[in-house]
């Protein structure tokens, strides 16, 4: 029986278009535009000017602060221009933009050959941090800092977040089916760092392919163990993850840490092996471009900077004029204004969605059926949260329904028969009243 | 790059996730709803003829057209389709004796649409179930009228134009069982609705019919119509005999009144009850508890449409105290 937890959602996961799709090694970009900020944290200043040349995977802006991840060139050419871009999550950031020589030319020294046993813990965690990693499942945390608890906070678990479950991506999926043993050896190198020896692999049931796979490639390794999901939306956030295969909840307000857990991405992992191993810093990334509007959905190893744009018309093109584009999943993901948004580290998918897909209609008022308050899986009241924070009441919302606690799954609204618009209310709540409290 | 990947930017919808809903609409709850109460309101235009059909035709249309016309003065969304006013007409037809004169449903309908929903706000907002306040207004406004059944084409005929509690009220329980012949003629009139009482009282079975299918559709919980019968079920069987504890007749209260009616059509009324389970179980125990108050203890033969009343206005309490306990509190 598949582990699980409290509450959730059946969507129809739509994996079918890509699931079966073996990833396809995109064509490098005629120029690519790279933000210097693809993480959660301060941004990155510009190492290089323009007219400068560049190789792959020389840094081209280095991190200011201890939470940032410095940035790489995804390809080799030219910086012909530094200027503000469109953004996928913060809307414009300043972008370093290389027009591609074509040679693709790794700088000197990549990629080596390292054994990464031989390495101490802290090199590792030295090399996590210059080769720019980050969570790549969307959230973008700098690695390094996961991976640096605390010294009052031990870890002894580690969970690979492989349950993937928001609908319609396919990546780690595939990534799993096709580079198991990058996988293993990366989860090994985290587990080294982080001085723990459990280690398990979450994945949902709805990929007995992969849990296949990743049992074999597992078998003879000591302290991984794969853990079979129930396929229920949202069993890969991280806080429902770790108290289905701890059983421990994450206390309200804190971090895995504090259960001694510390949760990565199997895109995160692999890439750590590759950086670990050979060097390599973070500046390609599987991505699944999908959606009832794309007319061939694949999983594509894009560079960091290609634009959705061009990754669209790798895939066909559209089939209609979509109705929302969004990067990463159709649960969390952020719906974008422009396609000439470029790929960052942590662009899970390209989703255009059809006007079918997108099951918008009028917001009605709350008829208090409760099925919002059945699907949370924080426990919450979700109606309520929509309520005050439709009106304006901001403090209410944290101190009596809980606000903080939300993780913005959007379970609740994916039920919602009203099509209430319940996680901007939240997310206005949040927004507000951090403002009130950076005020004071 | 491909002529297909450029297009009007201008057309992209950007909102905060998540970007995909399942198909469920007040739309779909609402009109399920109607089709449930569907066939008990057929049977009682078997069972009452003519002045059913016109009745339910007043209350649906006056109901209908009075949300119409305040939505039009209140110029808010024209939503009078999601079918909530059609069921408010509906629900409030079931509520009243099928021989009632023409203004009767006419003057509930509107004091439920226009007072209970919208000087609320509108649906969602009510405190109180709008059918039941309509049925209370005219209760307290033509109480002879509304307690005045049809005579049934049944062992009753030409006896007492009482409901059957209205029978036990006043002349006691032999006389009730007297009048239907004997104890199991007795409760299969009152199953298959072949009794006197309001349109949509009489048929227990059709009720629970489209109670289930409710609950196969995961409209209304199980729970509450379920707690209601029995909590009534249960104080009767105590407190409602008259030869001491424990020998009353809980089957006769269980069927009778408006009790089915009320339990798995106004007692599941998403909008006035708690929203959590916990919550719910404690309105139907509420509500459960006050029928039989009113039912033994008070001037009224009947007491489902008081009890789920005065449970509404505790269902705000009720939420304020029954939470669910959230993630990372459990353990």
């Amino acid at each position: 029986m598949a582990k699980s937890f409290r509450g959730g959602v059946h969507p129809d996961d739509r994996k079918r278009y890509t699931a079966s799709k073996p990833i396809e090694v995109a064509p490098i970009p005629e120029k690519v535009i790279i933000p210097v900020r693809q993480h959660i944290g301060a941004p990155c200043s510009p190492t290089v000017k323009v007219g400068d040349l560049v190789k792959k995977g020389q840094v081209i802006a280095e991190a200011q602060a201890f939470v940032s991840s410095p940035i790489h060139a995804s390809t080799s050419g030219k910086v012909v221009e530094i200027a503000e871009y469109p953004h996928p999550v913060f809307g414009s950031c300043t972008s370093i933009v290389i027009e591609s020589d074509g040679q693709d030319e790794w700088v000197e020294g990549l990629p080596l050959q390292r054994d990464w046993k031989i390495l101490e813990t802290a090199e590792i965690k030295e090399i996590i941090r210059q080769t720019g990693m980050v969570g790549m499942g969307g959230a973008t945390f700098p690695t390094h800092v996961k991976m640096a608890p605390p010294a009052e906070k031990p870890i002894h678990t580690f969970i690979l977040n492989a349950a993937e479950c928001e609908p319609f991506l396919t990546a780690d999926h595939r990534v799993m089916l096709e580079q198991s043993e990058r996988i293993v050896t990366g989860m090994q190198i985290a587990m080294k760092v982080l001085g723990v020896n459990k280690g398990y692999i979450g994945i949902e049931e709805n990929k007995p392919d992969a849990i296949t796979v990743m049992n074999k490639t597992c078998t003879g390794i000591a302290g991984i163990e794969v853990i079979p999901l129930q396929t229920k939306y949202p069993q890969g956030a991280e806080k429902t993850l770790i108290g289905v295969i701890c059983g421990t909840d994450v206390p309200s307000g804190g971090l895995p840490m504090d259960v001694g857990v510390v949760v990565q991405n199997v895109g995160t992992v692999v890439a750590i092996a590759n950086a670990v191993e050979k060097g390599i810093p973070l500046i390609e990334r599987v991505t699944t471009v999908t959606g009832g509007a794309i007319v061939e959905p694949k999983n594509l190893l894009l560079r960091i900077g290609t634009t959705f744009a061009q990754a669209v018309a790798l895939c066909g093109g559209f089939t209609e004029v979509p109705a929302k584009v969004i990067m990463g999943g159709p649960m969390m993901g952020m719906a974008q204004r422009t396609l000439d948004v470029p790929i960052i580290k942590g662009t899970s998918g390209i989703l255009a969605l059809s006007q079918a897909d997108v099951n918008i209609g009028p917001e009605r008022p709350c008829i208090r059926c409760g099925r919002c308050v059945d699907a949370c899986p924080m426990g919450l009241v979700p109606s309520m949260l929509s309520i005050v924070g439709e009106r304006g009441l901001f403090q209410v919302a944290k101190e009596e329904y809980n606000l903080l606690d939300c993780v913005e799954c959007g379970s609740c609204v994916y039920v919602c028969p009203a099509k209430r618009n319940i996680v901007h209310y939240i997310k206005l709540s949040k927004a507000q009243n951090a403002a009130v409290a950076a005020k004071k | 790059m491909s002529a297909e990947a450029k297009i009007d930017v201008g057309s992209l919808t950007v909102s905060a996730s998540p970007h995909i809903r399942c198909d469920e609409s007040i739309t779909k709850i609402m009109w399920s709803v109607n089709g449930a109460l569907a066939p008990a309101a057929l049977f009682s235009v078997y069972q009452f003829g003519l002045p059913a059909i016109t009745n339910i035709l007043i209350c649906i249309i006056a109901a209908v057209a009075t949300e119409y016309l305040i939505l039009k003065w209140q110029d808010k969304p024209m939503v009078v389709s999601d079918g909530s006013a059609f069921l408010t007409g509906l629900l409030l037809a079931m509520n009243i004796p099928a021989t009632v004169p023409w203004y009767i449903p006419l003057v509930g309908s509107v004091a439920a649409i226009g007072i209970a929903k919208h000087t609320m706000g509108g649906l969602g907002y009510n405190i109180f179930n709008p059918a039941l306040v309509g049925r209370a207004f005219l209760l307290a406004s033509w109480p002879i009228l509304m307690t005045t059944w049809p005579n049934m084409a049944s062992k009753v005929d030409g006896v007492t134009s009482a409901t059957p509690l209205g029978i036990l009220k006043l002349q006691g329980y032999d006389k009730l069982v007297q009048v239907f012949g004997d104890k199991s003629d007795m409760y299969t009139n009152m199953f298959l609705g072949t009794r006197s009482g309001s349109m949509g009282e009489t048929s227990a079975i059709l009720l629970i019919l489209g109670g289930i299918y409710l609950i196969y559709r995961g409209y209304i919980n199980w729970q509450v119509p379920v707690v209601m019968i029995a909590t009534v079920g249960l104080l009767t069987f105590a407190f409602g005999g008259k030869a001491g504890l424990f020998t009353g007749d809980p089957i006769l209260h269980m069927m009778s009144g408006g009790l089915i009616l009320g339990a798995f059509y106004m007692a599941t009324d998403m909008v006035t009850i708690p929203i959590t389970i916990k919550g719910q179980i404690i309105f139907a125990v509420g509500a459960g508890a006050l029928t039989v108050l009113i039912r033994l203890l008070g001037g009224y033969p009947e007491g489902v449409c008081y009890a789920i009343l005065l449970m509404n206005c505790v269902t705000p309490l009720i939420d304020r105290v029954v939470k669910p306990v959230k993630y990372g509190a459990r353990r």
